[in-house]
This record gives structure tokens, C-alpha cells and sequence, in this order.
């Protein structure tokens, strides 16, 4: 019998410090005003502890209290992060470590804000080969570390968190398709750890730059017209209920809509309470959208997951939840 | 009739009255639009006028954004 990847479980965990305009306008040049009109942004949660594989490793382990499964049954772990503990080992494999998976192999994923696209899409081929029985694909991110806290025009659009999904094999399809881009050719238009080799045999002019950097305008128009086309290979107005986009900045969602030509309110947002998550925004979207009981599994609502972001990379997964 | 349409899209984009957005008016300054509303006018600008607009340098008031395309256009 063919083999169908199911969502079955979600889960979120983001590090306790909320971090408001309001405080951020005593560390800068900026406003509670400005940063929420032009962004949507009102909060962010930052670790003052944890790293990565620390939020990583709570959304793994609430995925199999939720499930009520063993550690043991779990054949694979994907983790999508810009933001690693580690060049290594992956977050993925402390992840594994963690909660003792030892069933399951680990790696992690790396396309910026369009990873947890990118790893869901994996682990549906994994699920879909026949091989594997059940996966975690989480997204996570401790974004802070890599902003430099004297530049608000950045500072203040990012925030730290992880969330995941786990996936297994079921009877009845719930992926109806995908649409997967990169743009290499745009890559210098959002970066970020850039370490330069140190090595005594290497002609070293270069300067580190290990904080993110973006050129507004190239990502904005990327953005709208790229990521907009990509939505429209895959659905339309009249055959999607909702779409849960990369939480990078409202007016970008807004104007996606008007492009797309798709009713705005089909379009759930949450980046005024964390910012940009990267990798975490999409699964933590899908989490309070199940949660709120606005998203429900086994209902057949169609729902749109787009990423976008550094690489470039953008995609979009359509499901019948 | 270029800056007929260019208002109509900073009128559109910014939600301004058409009597406020002249050839002389400052963009940012005068209708208070940030980067991301002014990259929102040059797309829309590059759509209509099927020109490439390729940096925002430069580009202040709307007789900026006239020129610009009559250039292109020539």
C-alpha cells in the first residue's frame, strides 16, 4: 500500500525573556511606534541561557509526551537552523542524544527562513519511501547571537524560539504538493556568519562578519514577486483556506496577499509576539493555529506553508490538514 | 500622463489624496513613507511602466521617479 506522510503532532517552546519595542528603544535609536507600524512587531522572546539545541530539544521531547510514544520509535530527526550550537555536531543529532532516539538518524538542514519548508519536504520523502515509520522535522533558531545589537535597523526584527512537528505514515494523503526554489545568484542579498579561514597558509584579507545582514530592497522585491509566484503555482484564492507564511514583517504578508490576489484573512500572522523566527515561524504558527483550534487535523481544511529567505531560498507545501 | 500614473500608484500604495503627492513632493519626507513603501512604488512603478528601476539611490521626490522612467522610456 502507498505510503502517505501525516502531521500528527506539533508543538512549540520559546526561551521565557519577552523582549518589548519598549526596551529596545532604551538600547537604541527606535520606537514602540515605529518598529510596530512598519513591521508588526510588538515582542520577541531572546534566550539568556539556552542555545539552540536547548528549544530544540524541549519540542522534541513535548512531540513524544504528546504522542505517547517511545524514544525508540522515532526513525529520523531533521532540524532546520541557521543558528547551530555547533558547526558540529548538528543540532539535530544532540536533539537525538537528548531524548534517546537511538533508533533514529539526525541531521540538520540548512535554507534560513524556508529550512522548515525545505525538512518537511524531506521527511515526507523519507516517510513516503517506505522506509521509515516516523520522524520529528523541527525548526530552531537562537537568532540573537547572530544580530549585532547596535544596528536597530536589524536588532529589532528578530527573535529566538523552536518548533516542530512529527510526522508518520498514515493511509490517506495529506501533502498535495510542493514547489521547492533557490536563487544562488541573490545569495549576497541576505547573510549572515561569515568566518573568514584563519589558517598561517592562507592570503587573509578578509574581515569576519558573523552578524546578519540583509539588502532591504532585493529581499523586499523577492519577496513579493517570487514568493507570491511561487503561492500561485500551487493554489489560488478559491482553492486554499489558509496560508501560514514566514512571519518576517506584516506589510510583506500584506502585500503578498494583494499580489496573490488572495483573501488577506486567510493569511495568519503571529510576528507581533516573537519576530522573525527563521526556521521556528512557520511550525510555530501551525502550533498556535491548532492550539486556537483555528487550523484542526483530519478536516481536510487546505492549508499553504511558504518560507522564504537566505540563500535565496523559498518554497511552498500544500496540505489537506 | 507618466506622472498621472506614478500619482495614482504613490496615492494608491500610501493612501494619500492625489492634491498632496506633486512633482515636487519628497516621498519619505513629505508623505512620511519608509523604505519599504518607497520599494512598494518602484515595484508597482516597474510593473506599469515594464522598466527596471535598479537602485532606489537618488530617488527622492516624484519628479525623481517622472524622470526616471521617461529616461527609460526614451
Amino acid at each position: 500500500m502507498k505510503k502517505y506522510t501525516r502531521i500528527t503532532y506539533t508543538s512549540r517552546f520559546v526561551p521565557d525573556h519577552v523582549l518589548t519595542n519598549q526596551q529596545l528603544s532604551t538600547m537604541m535609536d527606535t520606537s514602540d511606534e515605529w518598529i510596530r507600524s512598519r513591521t508588526g512587531i510588538k515582542a520577541r522572546h531572546i534566550v539568556t541561557k539556552e542555545n539552540t539545541s536547548d528549544l530544540c530539544i524541549k519540542v522534541a521531547q513535548q512531540l513524544l509526551d504528546k504522542s505517547g510514544k517511545v524514544p525508540e520509535e522515532i526513525d529520523f530527526i531533521l532540524v532546520a537552523t541557521i543558528t547551530p550550537d555547533y558547526g558540529m555536531p548538528s543540532v539535530a543529532c544532540q536533539v537525538q542524544g537528548a531524548i534517546h532516539a537511538e533508533n533514529a538518524f539526525a541531521f540538520d538542514l540548512s535554507a534560513a527562513c524556508s529550512g522548515f519548508v525545505y525538512a518537511l519536504s524531506m521527511a515526507d520523502k523519507l516517510i513516503q519511501s517506505g522506509n521509515y515509520q516516523t520522524g520529528l522535522v523541527i525548526g530552531g533558531e537562537s537568532l540573537s547571537k547572530v544580530l549585532d545589537w547596535q544596528d536597530r535597523a536589524t536588532a529589532v526584527l528578530f527573535g529566538d524560539g523552536a518548533a516542530g512537528v512529527m510526522v508518520e505514515a498514515g493511509t490517506t494523503q495529506q501533502f498535495l504538493g510542493e514547489k521547492l526554489q533557490s536563487d544562488g545568484q541573490r545569495g549576497q542579498a541576505l547573510t549572515s556568519s561569515f568566518l573568514p579561514n584563519q589558517s598561517p597558509f592562507y592570503d587573509n584579507d578578509q574581515t569576519p562578519q558573523p552578524y546578519l545582514q540583509m539588502i532591504g530592497r532585493g529581499i523586499f522585491d523577492f519577496a513579493i514577486k517570487d514568493v507570491s509566484k511561487n503561492i500561485l503555482t500551487l493554489v489560488d484564492d478559491a482553492s486554499v483556506d489558509f496560508l501560514l507564511l514566514h512571519q518576517a514583517n506584516v506589510r510583506i504578508i500584506d502585500k503578498i496577499a494583494k499580489k496573490t490576489n488572495i483573501a488577506r484573512h486567510k493569511f495568519l500572522t503571529n510576528m507581533d509576539r516573537y519576530g522573525n523566527t527563521s526556521a521556528a515561524s512557520i511550525p510555530l504558527l501551525l502550533d498556535e493555529a491548532l492550539e486556537q483550534k483555528t487550523l484542526v487535523l483530519g478536516t481536510n481544511q487546505r492549508v499553504v506553508l511558504t518560507g522564504f529567505g537566505g540563500g535565496l531560498t523559498w518554497g511552498s507545501i500544500l496540505l489537506s490538514l | 500622463m507618466v506622472f498621472e500614473k506614478i500619482q495614482a500608484i504613490i496615492v494608491e500604495e500610501l493612501g494619500k489624496e492625489p492634491e498632496e503627492v506633486q512633482l515636487t513632493t519628497n516621498i519619505q519626507e513629505e508623505l512620511d513613507a519608509d523604505s519599504l513603501d518607497l520599494f512598494q512604488i518602484i515595484n508597482e512603478i516597474e510593473d506599469e511602466f515594464d522598466v527596471k528601476i535598479e537602485t532606489e539611490e537618488g530617488i527622492q521626490t516624484v519628479q525623481d521617479l517622472v524622470t526616471y522612467v521617461e529616461k527609460q522610456q526614451a
